[in-house]
């Protein structure tokens, strides 16, 4: 058999097995390795939210997909060049993300009698799901790697569990991929704990490396040249570290320190998980007993002067809901993160969407505006959370910065910014022993001054109640008009401070896709690849949603038709619609728990051409 | 510095509260407690917060001259371990009613006991909800009436000092709305108690629940059905000081001075440092007619703080940390150059 070696622009592999498998390692590993090997790259994980549902099943399916390339890479990619199904199920729960090329690599061992029966699958699985003209290589991975550590002295559970390395190793194989990185993984890995483990780990790895090699069953090796990025320092990053870290940054920037009260909430956990570990940088965190709780430890801490931050998911935003009000009302600030899920209720908890957007911006009882915005990538979440901080700071406002868990669980590489090239922070504090009116608004931005307790001389009262300038409570129906307006306009100007948006493609034209969030790299995948067809079209997709970038209008007035592309129902556009009623606005919205495909919004792009 | 009066420590803001309600005393004690905490402590008053949720003791923050932060219904506790955690160097003083602090912020209430924060909860007990005007509350009487239990309560109470003792609360002490020295006395031991304090004030609601602590707090017969406890004197109680309490097998009892061969050494001396929380529990619990109320302060125990273990581990992580900055966090762990 001819050995040919291809060099691609860009691959999408999906690692799938079951919750057990060790995927989303494996995943991991591979993206690191290619990202270190100087390649763009974006990952998305895909798991159940059980941890380990019933075995071999396939709503037990856990899956990483990751995309590498030599250019630049928006999405994770929406169908794969290569599969590894470690199970029937996983095969059973992918085949439909296949291309026609794409090469099938799956655990033979795996596809006896009782795996196929607790996939729901019959005899001939290829056929039955319509796979036939793939490339499918089946390999004893199982028992190969059992033969691999015959005599490693391992139990046969812990050998076993080592399979993830030889699959690892075969894919290392197939993308011509140096695996010096994952040598250097497993040593530090096992170092202290079990350095007994780190050699029979890298046999495996070698092993399933060579025997790819040897099998003559893989008819091509694909190279995927490092891509030419800018130079400096790179790491990878997942947007919910990546928003962990730009809350630290803005503590740093403010010289506030920072203070997070949150109850674990899948997807948004880990962004505790990840200040819990930097003590170091003075952060406090505060794992609540509830979600209310934390948000108000979170408002607590505020009030008594710290950078105070709650982080969720849409349930938990639902239960923060009242205290949310009471952070408008008391103008403490306050960085709200929301993590979004599937929705309604407890939903799909590990599954994406941009469905909390309504209740970002209305969910609460009373006039009760306050700044939303949104992250468009993991490691563009360091950006959102600073700037989220920094609004609240500056503008005595809650700040709800939506994030998706596709931004969440993703990662991306990032090139290092140094914190020189950020902004002071410079919250409003008043001078102590000064005469202080807790509600007495800079003609310019509606700001209140801030005056923390332990400041002499400046002692006052906040609270739920409406009150006057003064701070004295009041029911009076033209303050309560007066300050309900004021409220509503502080936010508005916030418009002062934000970038104005930015217009990828031409300034003006048919057809501008508007999105907001997370559905960035999707977005632009699309239009760039419609504009390579030469189609006239362009996108603007937002991270500031309330208040809109001052040039929004204007950009809008430039165009002949408006598609909003966004993974709910519909809330951005219907709040546009609301907002600037003069455009007519298309709509293409997908709820599904999924992120766009690329394919889809070029589709949707030509239907509204 | 100066000697604070309690003239500092009000506020200008005209008292809401109904003629003859219990609140009042409360307040007066407070405001009277702080100026000793002050000398004692030696606080300056801009540290002191006063935080409530809602109810109309949850008012209290408008009438202190300090920081005051009126919340929402049930999360006061909540807001004040936000507080305290962020900057450790404030006092924290909260109000909160029995609606408020054990029925919808009884999650937060119990928490805050269970982690020791360093604040001062006084929990206003009336036994109704008064500025919705009248329902029953998680401390009404079992059969009350109320306008939500026409036909009265068939659910029974909580009483407050045991769920704190039973949440290994450090502090508790329980008083009457009336009683101002004693209140005061309190407040100040709760000042000084390091971690989560919580004052039972048992409060007159003179429109919803008039009399609702009348049958032990009346004038005349309150010296014989409360017993006032004091760590390391006996539990000597009634207005000829001549009951007293012992032990009996795995009980309490009460016994009379020179009845039956007792003497005063056979009365029990109240240890409220003992961490053996049992005989704190069955002071806690006792009821008239079987016992006298106590009241004063049942327990008053050492134990590490939250705020304090939060700050302490910041410090302690610092120390050992080689990430100073931001700049040494983005470049530390696994990274690459692009050249």
């Amino acid at each position: 058999m001819q050995h040919k070696v291809i060099d691609t622009k860009d691959v999408v592999i999906r690692f799938a097995g079951d919750s057990g498998d060790g995927m989303q390692l494996t995943g991991s590993l591979f993206a690191d390795m290619s990202a270190i090997f100087g390649n763009e790259l974006s990952t998305f994980p895909d798991y159940p939210a059980e941890i380990r549902a019933p075995h071999g099943t396939v709503s037990g399916v856990s899956g990483f997909q990751v995309h590498i390339g030599s250019g630049h890479i928006n999405t994770p990619g929406d169908f794969c060049d290569m599969l590894v199904a470690m199970n029937p199920a996983a095969l059973k729960a992918n085949a439909k993300w296949l291309k026609r090329t794409a090469l099938v690599l799956i655990d033979g061992d795996t596809f006896d009698e009782e795996g196929l029966k607790r996939a729901g699958l019959k005899s001939d699985p290829i056929a039955e799901l319509y796979i036939e003209d793939r490339t499918i290589i089946v390999a004893p991975i199982t028992t190969l790697t059992e033969e691999s550590l015959k005599d490693s002295g391992l139990d046969h559970k812990t050998i076993v569990k080592c399979k993830n390395m030889f699959t690892l190793g075969m894919a290392c194989y197939i993308y011509n991929r140096p695996m010096e990185y994952v040598f250097k993984y497993l040593e530090k890995k096992f170092s202290k704990k079990h350095p007994e483990l780190i050699e029979p780990n890298k046999k495996v790895l070698k092993d399933g490396f060579n025997y790819a090699a040897n099998i003559q069953a893989i008819p091509n090796t694909y190279t995927v040249e490092p891509a030419d990025q800018k130079k400096g320092l790179y790491r990878n990053i997942t947007g919910n570290q990546a928003t962990a870290w730009g809350l630290l940054a803005a503590s740093e920037k403010s010289g506030l320190p920072l203070f997070c009260g949150s109850y674990p909430i899948t997807p948004a956990t880990n962004i505790l998980e990840e200040l819990a570990i930097h003590k170091n940088l003075g952060a406090k965190t505060v794992q609540a007993e509830d979600e209310i709780a934390g948000i108000c430890t979170a408002i607590g801490a505020a009030f008594a002067g710290s950078l105070a931050v709650t982080t969720t998911s849409g349930p938990g935003l639902s239960l923060k809901s009242e205290a949310l009000g009471l952070a408008v009302m008391t103008e403490l600030p306050l960085v709200v993160i929301d993590v979004q899920r599937a929705g309604p209720s407890t939903g799909i908890p590990t599954k994406t969407e941009q469905t909390d957007l309504n209740q970002a911006l209305y969910g609460r009882n009373g006039e009760c505006p306050l700044v939303v915005m949104a992250a468009h990538s993991p490691a563009g979440c360091f950006d959102a959370a600073f700037n989220a901080a920094k609004i609240a700071l500056e503008h005595m406002t809650p700040v709800l910065l939506l994030s998706e868990g596709f931004l969440g669980n993703g990662s991306e590489p990032w090139l290092i910014p140094s914190m020189k090239d950020y902004p002071k922070i410079v919250p409003p504090f008043i001078q102590p022993n000064t005469e202080y009116k807790p509600y007495e608004r800079d003609p310019e931005t509606l700001v209140r001054k801030w005056a923390v307790p332990g400041m002499a001389g400046c002692e006052h009262r906040v609270g739920g109640l409406e009150k006057n300038h003064n701070g004295v409570l009041s029911s009076d129906p033209q303050n309560h008009a007066i300050m309900v307006a004021e409220r509503a306009m502080k936010v508005e100007k916030v418009a002062e401070d934000i970038p104005l948006q930015q217009v990828y493609g031409s300034e003006s034209g048919k057809l501008l896709v508007v999105g907001w969030g997370g559905t960035y790299g999707h977005l632009l995948s699309a239009v760039q690849q419609a504009r390579e067809e030469g189609l006239d079209v362009s996108l603007a997709n937002f991270d500031y949603i309330l208040p809109l970038p001052k040039n929004t209008e204007e950009i809008f007035s430039r165009f002949e038709h408006i598609l909003v592309c966004e993974l709910n129902s519909g809330h951005f556009v219907n709040y546009l619609r609301g907002r600037l009623p003069q455009f007519s606005y298309s709509q293409y919205n997908k709820v599904q728990g999924q992120p766009f495909l690329v394919q889809e919004i070029v589709a949707a792009i030509k239907d509204n051409l | 510095m100066p000697r604070y009066t309690f003239k500092e420590f009000k506020s200008d803001q005209e008292v809401r509260w109904c003629p003859g309600c219990g609140d009042h005393g409360v307040l007066a004690a407070l405001q009277r407690a702080l100026p000793d905490v002050t000398e004692v402590l030696g606080y300056s008053k801009e540290r002191y917060v006063v935080v409530s949720g809602i109810g109309c003791s949850s008012r209290l923050p408008y009438y202190m001259n300090t920081y005051g932060f009126h919340s929402i219904h049930g999360r006061a506790t909540a807001i004040s371990t936000g507080i305290k955690v962020a900057n450790p160097n404030l006092t924290v003083w909260q109000a909160c009613g029995d609606g408020d602090a054990l029925a919808i912020g009884g999650n937060h209430f119990i928490h805050a006991i269970r982690r020791n924060v360093d604040i001062n909860i006084v929990l206003f007990n009336n036994q109704i909800y008064g500025l919705t005007k009248g329902q029953y509350s998680p401390t009404s009487k079992f059969g009350a009436i109320t306008k939500t239990s026409p036909y009265g309560t068939v659910e029974p109470p909580f009483n407050p000092g045991s769920l704190v003792l039973g949440a290994k609360g450090t502090f508790f002490a329980r008083s009457l709305d009336t009683e101002l020295k004693l209140n005061s006395e309190i407040m100040l031991a709760a000042a000084k108690h390091e971690g989560c304090s919580v004052m039972e004030m048992l409060t007159n609601c003179v429109i919803f629940n008039d009399g609702a602590h009348k049958l032990i707090a009346d004038k005349d017969v309150r010296a014989d059905r409360t017993i006032v406890l004091r760590h390391g004197e006996r539990m000597i109680f009634g207005k000829n000081r001549d009951k007293g309490l012992v032990l009996d097998g795995m009980g309490l009892r009460v016994v009379t001075i020179g009845e039956n061969g007792v003497t005063e050494d056979d009365i029990l001396v109240h240890d409220a440092h003992s961490d053996n929380v049992g005989i704190h529990m069955m002071l806690a619990d006792m009821k008239y007619p079987d016992f006298p109320v106590a009241l004063g302060v049942i327990r008053d125990v050492k134990a590490v703080t939250y705020d304090a273990g939060v700050q302490n581990q910041v410090e302690q992580v610092k120390e050992k940390s080689k990430i100073h900055c931001v700049d040494d966090l983005l470049r530390s762990g696994s990274t690459w150059e692009v050249k």
